[in-house]
């Protein structure tokens, strides 16, 4: 009997953790700049140019080679970690929420800090996603740095 | 009332067992489950599943023994290759598993089963039964091979005189100075060439071989996943993972339908010396020609130089063909009789275009010479064709071989399904 309890014991701590994992999932931070229809448009046309043959139309991605957008830390959580993505592109040896990805991103630089704005944006804000925006300033300031 | 009751009870389990016993001998062999294991196939032609295995399935072989082992991309509870065995009725079970490394290459020859990581080639001893006898001592012999972050699988395949041959995939699209970056120019004379991008040869017996060991048997062929010996005419034969992004690194060369069915993917009959042409060049199926490749100065039309070999089948482009094989088996018609059959994973580069692939290809060959159109000879992986449209397909076809009485079997990397094709009609 005391075994028995104890299991019982065991598995109801066993099924908090759980159940704790799954709650520190990252949140989408709350506040931050609303993203208008516009940059909504704006960004929806430049995913189609520059992401779109990659992560794909839904932002699913690719199984093993190309990272989905829905969903993941990379594009929800730390906005500075992201902006750097599309400036210096992606080819780090690096689990994305327990999956790898073997293609590589090449760098984005090209894009003006209004065009990244507004892609991650948009990207934050669709495929299910609910984020904040990232302003121009934000590229701005993350670039500046990066050049260094 | 309660004795009625048990002598009904006992009659009808009685009747019960009798009749699964029947049952049970009238299904003796392998037959195809109800629904083909959700494949379309010709008239003719059934399939099972043999196992699940839930893990990323890549090549396999089987024995005649009825024992399959299965090479994993990523070991799954520490196991790279899992082994399975064959009830009488075709469905297998799981019997063990060896070898702590992820990898795609597993071929099976002169007693012994050889098995790739990404890195190292390794050979296990067989007895007589086909069953690997230290499966944690088995003998490397290659090592130290090249591996990028992409197309970092080492397909194997064996000649008849010893030879083995490995594929090294070039850990780039298309040599660019920035991989896969806007209007990157190529690398002058592409440097990555010198040590992948091609197949090399070691011996199959020799330990411990690297590159000071092997011979560069082709080179120029960007990445090669399906392999095979054709027995025939005694010649390796390729397929190419032909080059992507002809679109999004050339906006202004190739609109979106343009880059999603160019360039082919190649099959191509290997010689020593052989030079396919990557990162130069890729093959057009629409012009029937060899295009210099934008990096290096083509403008979509420039032919490339007729130095470089041609392929001896073009397929459309993207599909990513991983699985090859020369059919030598009895039980299919006179026609698949050493044809090739190509296991095509599916595409991803034909974004925003309808995605394809998702299927497994036969080849018509005549005297060792590819002869006749391709046909889809096993569809329906994806589930429906809006999931291999958007490229959301629940099962992505990979390794194929041959069964000792003549089935085709092929994994599946996706959820590990492992199919069985078999010839029902009598």
């Amino acid at each position: 009997m005391k075994r028995i309890l104890m299991i019982v014991v065991l598995l109801t701590m066993g099924g908090l953790q759980l159940s704790a994992q799954t709650k520190s999932k990252p949140k989408p931070a709350a506040k931050g700049a609303k993203v208008s229809a516009a940059v909504m448009t704006n960004g929806n046309k430049i995913y189609g140019q520059y992401c779109l043959s990659c992560h794909m139309a839904d932002g699913g991605g690719v199984q093993n080679m190309n990272p989905p957008l829905n969903g993941t830390s990379y594009v929800l959580g730390d906005k500075t970690r992201l902006i750097k993505v599309i400036l210096n592109g992606f080819s780090q040896n690096v689990d994305i929420d327990g999956e790898s990805y073997t293609n590589v991103m090449a760098p984005h630089n090209f894009l003006k800090d209004q065009e990244i704005a507004d892609v991650l944006s948009y990207i934050r804000n669709s495929f299910g996603n609910k984020a904040s925006g990232i302003s121009v300033l934000e590229v701005k300031a993350v670039r500046a740095k990066n050049k260094k | 009332m309660n004795r009625n009751l048990l002598k009904y009870v006992l009659a009808a389990t009685l009747i019960t067992s009798v009749a699964s016993f029947y049952a049970l001998k009238s299904d003796e062999g392998v037959k195809a489950d109800p629904d083909n294991a959700g494949l379309k196939l010709p008239e003719g032609f059934g399939a099972l599943k043999v196992a699940e295995t839930g893990a990323k399935a890549r090549h396999l072989v089987v024995t005649p023994q009825g024992d399959i082992y299965v090479k994993l991309a990523k070991p799954k509870d520490g196991k790279g290759i899992l082994q399975l065995h064959e009830n009488s009725d075709g469905k297998a079970q799981l019997t063990g598993g060896f070898g702590n490394y992820g990898g795609t290459g597993i071929y099976l020859k002169d007693g012994y089963l050889y098995a790739s990581s990404n890195q190292e080639v390794f050979r296990y001893k067989l007895n007589d039964q086909n069953v690997v006898l230290s499966p944690d001592q088995p003998e490397k012999i290659v090592t130290g091979l090249k591996m990028g972050r992409q197309h970092e699988t080492k397909s194997l395949v064996l000649d008849n005189d010893g030879n083995l041959y490995v594929n090294i995939g070039a850990y780039s699209n298309s040599c660019q100075v920035q991989d896969r970056g806007y209007q990157s120019p190529g690398m002058p004379g592409c440097p990555i060439l010198d040590s992948a991008g091609g197949i090399w040869q070691f011996k199959a017996n020799k330990l411990s071989q690297s590159y000071g060991d092997g011979i560069r048997y082709a080179t120029g062929l960007r990445n090669v996943v399906g392999l095979d010996w054709n027995q025939q005419n005694n010649q390796l034969f390729v397929m190419q993972h032909g080059r992507d992004n002809l679109n999004s690194s050339w906006p202004a060369l190739y609109d979106v339908k343009e880059s999603a069915e160019l360039p082919a993917e190649c099959l191509y009959a290997l010689k020593k010396g052989d030079n396919a042409g990557w990162p130069y060049l890729y093959y057009d199926q629409i012009q029937h020609k060899k295009i210099v490749a934008p990096e290096y100065g083509g403008d979509k039309k420039k032919e490339a130089d007729a130095k470089y070999l041609d392929p001896a089948v073009a397929y459309p482009g993207h599909m990513a063909p991983n699985g090859l094989l020369f059919y030598t088996g009895k039980m299919f018609p006179e026609k698949y009789k050493n044809g090739a059959f190509i296991a095509f994973h599916g595409s991803w580069n034909r974004a925003p275009e309808p995605q394809k692939g998702y299927f497994v290809v036969f080849q018509p060959f005549k005297d060792g010479k590819p002869s006749g159109d391709w046909e889809i000879f096993a569809d329906n992986f994806s589930g429906t064709p809006e999931k291999a449209a958007a490229g959301r397909a629940d099962h992505r076809p990979c390794g194929l071989a041959q069964g000792a009485d003549g089935s085709l079997y092929v994994t599946d990397d996706s959820k590990g399904s492992i199919y069985r094709i078999i010839y029902t009609k009598k």
